[in-house]
């Protein structure tokens, strides 16, 4: 498979990648270049160079998971290019291959699809109140502690209709509208998306020692979830460089 | 310049927002953290200004968050969209307000792709069709919810019972302002004042008769990035990239933080108290650590609506130290009330440091 051209069929990439002339102003302003060992200048570079062996790299590496898709590249491009975009059609791709469980960043993919990908699918919602566990959300504090064990209460007060029928704020979606989004799922490939992610993170998982257990996998879910192995940040990466 | 070329130029950093008849759609985030705040958008629309703003709901979440996240395909986030278009088509409306800048961003990039790539769009019909039997005009008016508050921002202005005054000093509140990545940084010209100028947030706080701080940092990432804040090991992106925006405006001294974004307030917020738990920094002069406000939240309070209606509550850094400053009055004994003022248990603790309640 040429790599290039693949990536050339995504509409993202043709936005993206006009021509980039190497300058940085990119790098300047992007957030993930300031905190990741990251440059989206880099990442144009590799890509127009169309070397194949530095493409396949590129989507098996931890460094296209560490933009944050804010888009504030897009603003300050000379050029017209969005590497935000471009990192879009990477990361496509790599999920597409299965090249996404070769880094640890990339291997994520399956817990994000566990939970916001589902919830889309078969509730409406990317996240809901009781997806905000505090084990998990440690960071919403002694406040969204309060708001989830009293959820509805809470809610009510403030007027939502939280699991309600009707509309108003966190109100059920009807069932036939869920019908319609499944719909879409299958027929414009959301499914195989979903399939591909479980499907080439259960090989790794497997590989990396993980058995199915009786809950498909949570274990290896846990792991990517909560593993870092610190070494991906801009600091650890000037202090551990050779030069 | 003569007057004609200024006017031009300035024409690019304007924006058209309709001026009734919306059709609503909500956002995942608003709904989980600040519902109050959506609540207050359509109280404020309906009975301050006379709006018509109507919600279905058989719509669903954009699936915004999917897609920046990379597990929702690009084809089928915008079949989502379309449908969300088709139920607004079926209804009789042409303008869409959105509550969410993340959706916005996606409605402004599915429509640009449509108008460039006008076979795209076709695909995206026949797939509607085939998965729902539903059809579609793109909206006439796509509005972020604050573009309309900042176009109603001087009736506003009129009824307010409470100006962003400090009653103490009698001298404007100071309140910077975070505009949020996908308000204009994608598509200039879909914001008021573009990606040089945004100028939404500016106009309220200024019509309300507060003063605007500039800060270095103003238009950096709250630090969200999609997946560097959903999955727990990467929060370390999504917490540094807040911390440089609150270092930066600290020597302003800020009353208060505005917001534009579902997610922004709720970071800003939170991770306000998260710095205090880690390292025992707490910003803000009193050392309560900078209230974080949704411009709904804000407008609501001008006009005097009760704080715990408008779900002040929900924040883990305290508001209280802004109303008092505005010279609002509200009964501290009913903050953690459920409806109709029924006890539940309260939080462990409230806002940044040790503040027993
Ligand atoms: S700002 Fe544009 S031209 Fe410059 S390096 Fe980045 S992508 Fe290339
Ligand atoms: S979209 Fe990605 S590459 Fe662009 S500025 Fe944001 S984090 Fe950096």
């Amino acid at each position: 498979m040429e790599l290039y051209l693949e990536l050339s069929k995504d509409i993202r990439f043709a936005e993206g990648l006009k021509s980039c002339m190497n300058c940085g102003i990119c790098t300047a302003i992007c957030p993930a270049a300031e905190f990741y060992d990251y440059g989206p200048r880099i990442i144009a570079g590799i890509v127009q160079s169309k070397d194949e062996k530095r493409i396949e790299e590129l989507l098996k590496s931890e460094t296209i998971w560490y933009c944050g898709e804010c888009m504030s590249c897009k603003t300050r491009c000379p050029r017209g290019n969005t590497p935000g975009l471009i990192i879009m059609a990477l990361r496509s791709l790599s999920q597409e291959l299965g090249f996404f469980t070769e880094s640890e960043k990339g291997r994520q993919q399956l817990a994000i699809k566990r939970t916001v990908g589902e919830n889309v699918v078969y509730k409406g919602y990317c996240v809901l109140p009781e997806s905000l566990i505090p084990e998990l959300h440690p960071e919403l504090g002694p406040v969204g502690e309060w708001i989830y064990e009293n959820s509805e209460e809470v809610y009510k007060r403030v007027g939502a209709n939280y699991k309600g029928d009707g509309e108003g704020a966190l109100r059920k979606i009807p069932q036939e509208s869920l019908d319609e989004i499944y719909r879409i799922f299958e027929i414009t490939g959301g499914f195989d998306r979903f399939d591909k992610i479980e499907h080439f993170s259960k090989i790794k998982a497997e590989t990396m020692g993980f058995s199915e257990g009786e809950d498909d996998y949570s274990d290896y879910v846990n792991h990517i979830f909560t593993t870092n192995n610190g070494k991906h940040n801009r600091q650890y990466f000037h202090s551990h460089a050779k030069l | 310049m003569k007057r004609e070329g200024k006017i031009q130029v300035w024409k690019d950093y304007q924006k058209e927002i309709a001026d009734d008849h919306y059709f609503y759609v909500r956002s995942c985030i608003r709904q989980n953290f600040f519902p109050g705040s959506e609540q207050t958008f359509l109280r404020i629309l309906r009975s301050e200004l006379g709006k018509d703003i109507y919600e279905n709901p058989h719509h669903t979440t954009c699936s915004g968050i999917g897609y920046h996240s990379d597990v929702v395909p690009f084809d089928t986030i915008q079949t989502i969209v379309a449908r969300q278009f088709a139920l607004m088509t079926e209804a009789g409306y042409k303008n869409l307000a959105v509550s969410c800048i993340t959706s916005f961003g996606i409605y402004g990039e599915i429509i640009e792709t449509w108008k460039e790539f006008p076979d795209e769009l076709e695909k995206i019909r026949n797939y509607l069709k085939k998965a729902t039997g539903r059809e579609f005009e793109i909206p006439q008016n796509v509005a972020h919810a604050s573009d309309i508050v900042y176009k109603f921002r001087e009736d506003i202005a009129n009824k307010q019972k409470f100006p962003l005054i400090n009653q103490q000093t009698g001298k404007p509140l100071k309140i910077v302002e975070h505009i949020g990545c996908h308000y204009s940084k994608m598509f200039p010209d879909k914001g008021v004042g573009g990606a040089e100028f945004p100028n939404v947030l500016v106009g309220m706080i200024e019509s309300w008769g507060g003063e605007v701080v500039d800060y270095p940092e103003r238009r950096h990432c709250c630090g969200f990035g999609f997946r560097q804040y959903l999955v727990m090991s990467n929060r370390g992106y999504s917490v540094s990239n807040s911390r440089k925006k609150f270092e930066s405006m600290e020597p302003y001294k800020p009353d208060a933080i505005l917001c534009n974004c579902p997610g922004c307030p709720m970071f800003m917020d939170r991770w306000q108290y998260v710095i205090e738990e880690m390292e025992g920094k707490t910003y803000g002069e009193s050392g309560q650590g900078i209230p974080v406000l949704t411009y709904e939240e804000l407008a609501g309070l001008v006009l005097g609506y009760d704080p715990w209606d408008l779900g002040l509550q929900m924040h883990q850094t305290n508001c209280e130290p802004l109303l008092d400053k505005m010279g609002i009055q509200y009964d501290a004994s009913l903050k953690y009330a459920g409806k109709d003022g029924k006890l539940i248990g309260k939080p462990m603790m409230v806002g940044c440091g040790d503040l027993e309640m």
